[in-house]
């Protein structure tokens, strides 16, 4: 009887020991394949030091190769951002404070529904569709503003500028940015939109008043988060974008810069050797770029966080 | 004693409530229309589209209610109503390319959907005809085989995060890099898994698994996040009954924890597909493309819908019109597949939570 | 400046709900009125109705009329913004504006009327309501701290100061002391003592001992079935109501023998 005991014990605890190590292995797991993901790139990445204009596109070394790349990329996501942010905080008011609850759960709905479509089909339709629409803006821009340096040079007749992709890739991070914020504001104290309130407040001045400052810090997390987002979208820049590799400011011609992440996947099925390496090492520096902005995001929230006694 | 000066009362505050004009209620319906009006009559000279139209009306209600309200009522009520116009104009600016995006994709891809589209592949098809089995069948062996890989790997470490990490610092490293892992650009998820198959198989390589290790990259933190959140939920003192009554912690997760957790971690593992069928880029550069079914997810090149798509529309080949044809009708079926997904998890998270409570 | 209040048969609705049914009263100016009874019965409501503050809440609404002056404060002309201007509210837990400091905190109510206020008339009223609020000697030398960094009793009378920067006539009070300590419960008492000379003071509580302490009229709500609507059962001075009120109920109240 006894020896039963002690055997059920022991098979017991070993059955829970086999049990938190598998768990404890699926957290190495992931571990290792992060660490992987750097030492894989770094390594096949590490190659392309030593590539030349053949392989570099022109370009005489991989410094020279990389920065047109990384310009484009910055360019396109900061542009998105600078039309996504405002825009989402405007739906995510509209849905918290501004519309009857039904209408804000339609919203809501078609908010995920935005998230929900795949890039490529936003691609399409920014060839098809937007691109096409874009053009008499590009054009009235081009006469009248042409003082600009962003609208200077002659305008595409396709429409598949870095603009036209900047727009896409803000439908696109919209709705990451509108549901954080969303949730953030409707987490807003009702002490505080009351106390506004009854200090003779209209909506807009309780708003200014209790929202947006108590938002402040999650908002510029969210919108830091939108961009990493948009620093790495691949298929739509790809595909609405008529690259010519070079580093301009010109928004509306048709010799646009590249981003990273879609002159991988225009060049990577038809490159071979040292292209490939260099290829990698721009996803590389990719990821990094996305890794940086990500963890600024996360250390603001927490700096935040602390300064309120959280 | 304070003494608080009584200074002399302003005229303003005389009256208890300087009822000022008020707009009346059907003023902003009133500009509505006559903004309509005018953009209509402006657009009719000057030939704008309608979507031109309905944006110059809109620019114009948004001007006008505030400005009448500035004359009628006071500067804040304006700047209010000035604030409710511009939160109104950016929903519809944010909403309308979801309109149009649809109708673009259900006007140009519908018609294109039958019997031979989804039941051929483009084998030895040119010009008209062939369909996207070969895509479908890619998209569902690579699918599937992301979410074996995904959902064990996730699930235990959630497990791991929720029941034995506690606060020590191999947990919240975990956490961390979980948080990475939702940051990877898919893209360099895709080069991973190149670089992982060339060094085991030689460079050129491609692999329909290639693609699920890549995607389960993607995926893993999702099913991570939304697992952990879900086994948190699960009340202390359901454990501790179960620990009360002599079983041991891992029969505790496996029997008690995890039904309990069932439905949220379910919707969460769906929601995580539905994230994932739609990636491209990894697909483009590990399991590659083809115009042929390929069942073997270790053997060659696999054709998946997103990348069906990319191809037949950007490289459409000597029958432009079919191919981008095909193009929008896959776009149909991939927005379809997503939009089933996200809607079984919404249900399946509602019946399951349902058949926990109908036990009281 | 203060001044009285005309209730005539007001019903406040919650949606279908009737929460308050048929209160008439006359609010004098210049006195504090206490508004007493049990939980539930309908007083921080009415109290809300009288600066249309329960609109907040959709589908709020009210019937009959509240009067400041022979004015209706529900007129369709009417702004309830220009209300709450007018009628200063102070809440059951403190809620100074956490991002401003205390010196922008006392002048937000100001600064949304008159976008630029003169640095020196901006000190002036910053100095005046402090003082009305018994908080200028603690604060005088910290006024850029932020304004969360008080105490529970200094951040209960910085927002009596920002209700009274702005002049109301009426000051509504939400049990107000709720949240304290008894040592800043009795400063806040003090400080409504010095307040009524100037203000209105309509004031909610739930400690009958305050309302006895600190009011000149008292009025005490009930509901008159449990799940029926809140009606104001007696209102009397306050002597009177805790001496020797009209109604039993009220007697009972009082006397604690329910509530």
């Amino acid at each position: 009887m006894s020896t039963d005991v002690w055997a059920g014990t022991a098979r017991r605890r070993l059955a829970d020991h086999a049990f938190a190590g598998t768990t404890r292995s699926a957290g190495l797991v992931i571990l290792l394949a992060l660490v992987g993901v750097v030492v894989f790139l770094t390594g096949e990445g590490l190659p392309a030091l030593t590539a030349g204009a053949v392989d570099l596109r022109g370009h005489g070394n991989l410094v020279a190769y990389l920065w047109p790349l990384l310009f484009g990329t910055v360019l396109a996501a900061a542009l998105a951002m600078l039309i996504a942010a405002p825009l989402s905080i405007g739906v995510a008011l509209a849905t918290s404070h501004f519309a009857p609850r039904p209408v804000g759960r339609a919203i809501g709905y078609a908010v995920d529904l935005l998230a929900a479509i795949p890039s490529v089909v936003y691609g399409l339709w920014g060839i098809g569709v937007l691109g096409p629409w874009l053009v008499p803006i590009y054009q009235w821009l081009g006469e009248h503003l042409s003082w600009l340096p962003f609208f200077s040079g002659p305008v595409s007749a396709t429409g598949r500028t870095i603009l036209t992709a900047a727009v896409v890739l803000a439908i696109m991070v919209l709705p990451i940015v509108t549901a954080i914020a969303r949730e953030i504001f409707t987490q807003t104290p009702t002490l505080q939109e009351e106390a506004a309130l009854a200090l003779g407040a209209t909506r807009w001045e309780m708003v200014r008043l209790a929202v947006l400052p108590y938002a402040r810090a999650g908002l510029v997390s969210a919108v830091m988060l939108g961009l990493g987002r948009a620093l790495g979208e691949t298929m739509a820049v790809a595909m609405v974008l008529s690259a010519t590799g070079v580093v301009t400011l010109d928004l509306t011609s048709s010799t646009n810069p590249s981003t990273i992440a879609a002159n991988i996947a225009l060049n990577f099925p038809e490159s071979s050797g040292l292209a490939v390496n260099a290829l990698i090492a721009s996803g590389l520096v990719l990821f990094a770029l996305t890794l940086a902005v990500n963890v600024a995001a996360r250390a603001v929230v927490a700096s935040r966080a602390r300064s309120l006694g959280r | 004693m304070i003494d608080v000066a009584l200074e002399p009362v302003q005229p303003h505050f005389a009256r208890l409530v300087v009822a000022e004009g008020r707009l009346p209620r059907w003023a902003p319906a009133l500009t509505a229309v006559v903004s309509l009006a005018a953009a209509g009559l402006a657009g009719l000279g000057l030939g704008w589209s309608p979507v031109a139209v309905v944006a110059g009306a809109a620019a114009l209600h948004a001007v006008g209610v505030p400005a009448w309200s500035a004359v009628v009522e006071n500067g804040r009520a304006a700047v209010d109503r000035l604030a409710t116009s511009l939160v109104w104009v950016a929903l519809a600016v944010a909403l309308v390319p979801l309109v149009s995006l649809i109708r673009q994709v259900v006007v140009l891809g519908a018609h294109q959907i039958d019997g031979e589209f989804l039941t051929w592949s483009m084998r030895n098809v040119v010009g008209s005809g062939g369909g996207i089995y070969h895509a479908v069948v890619g998209t569902v062996l690579i699918t599937l085989a992301t979410t074996a890989i995904s959902v064990p790997v996730g699930l235990l470490a959630a497990i791991y995060l929720v029941e034995y990490g506690g606060g020590s610092r191999t947990a919240s490293t975990l956490r961390f890099m979980v948080d990475v892992m939702t940051g990877i650009p898919s893209i360099v998820a895709g080069l991973f898994a190149y670089a992982v198959f060339a060094l085991l198989l030689g460079p050129g390589i491609h692999l329909g698994i290639g693609g699920s290790v890549a995607l389960s990259l993607l995926m893993v933190p999702i099913v991570v996040r939304s697992a952990e959140e879900m086994l948190r939920l699960v009340p202390v003192e359901l454990r501790e009954a179960s620990y009360a009554l002599g079983v041991p912690k891992w029969r505790t997760v496996v029997r008690v924890v995890l039904p309990a957790a069932r439905a949220g971690i379910l919707t969460g593992v769906t929601l995580a597909i539905a994230r994932v069928v739609g990636e491209t880029a990894p697909l483009l550069i590990i399991a590659g493309a083809t115009d042929s079914v390929n069942t073997n997810l270790f053997g060659g090149q696999m054709e998946s819908l997103p990348v069906f798509i990319y191809y037949s529309y950007t490289q459409p080949g000597l029958h432009p019109q079919y191919a981008q044809g095909h193009a929008w009708g896959a776009a149909l079926v991939l927005i379809a597949i997503v939009v089933l997904l996200n809607l079984a998890a919404r249900t399946l998270g509602r019946l399951l939570a349902l058949r926990v409570n109908r036990r009281r | 400046m203060a001044k009285s209040i005309e209730v005539s048969d007001l019903d406040i609705y919650y949606g279908d709900f009737l929460a308050v049914e048929g209160v008439s009263m006359r609010i004098p100016a210049r006195s504090v009125t206490a508004l007493i009874g049990p939980s539930g019965c309908g007083k921080s409501s009415f109290l809300r109705s009288l600066n249309r503050m329960h609109e907040v809440v959709p589908g709020a609404r009210v019937r009959g009329t509240v009067a400041v002056d022979g004015q209706s404060l529900y007129d369709a002309a009417v702004d309830p913004v220009e209300v709450r201007r007018q009628i200063g509210m102070v809440f059951q837990r403190p809620n100074p504006f956490p991002t401003m400091s205390i010196y922008h905190n006392v002048l937000a109510g100001m600064r949304l009327n008159n976008r630029r206020i003169p640095r020196a008339e901006a000190d002036d009223v910053v100095e005046r309501s402090l003082r009305g609020a018994n908080l200028w000697e603690e604060v005088k030398d910290r006024l850029n701290k932020p304004g969360k960094d008080l105490s529970g009793g200094q951040q209960q009378r910085l927002c009596i100061a920002r209700a009274i920067a702005v002049r109301p006539q009426v000051l509504l009070m939400d049990e107000p002391c709720s949240a304290l300590d008894p040592i800043s419960t009795s400063a806040i008492e003090a400080l409504i003592d010095e307040l009524r000379r100037d203000y209105t003071i309509v004031i909610v509580t739930h400690n009958m001992q305050q309302a006895a302490r600190v009011s000149q009229d008292t009025a005490f709500f009930n509901l008159a079935a449990a799940g029926g609507p809140g009606r104001l059962v007696e209102m009397n001075p306050t002597r009177q109501v805790f001496a020797s009120p009209d109604n039993p109920d009220t007697e009972a109240y009082v006397s604690g023998r329910f509530g």
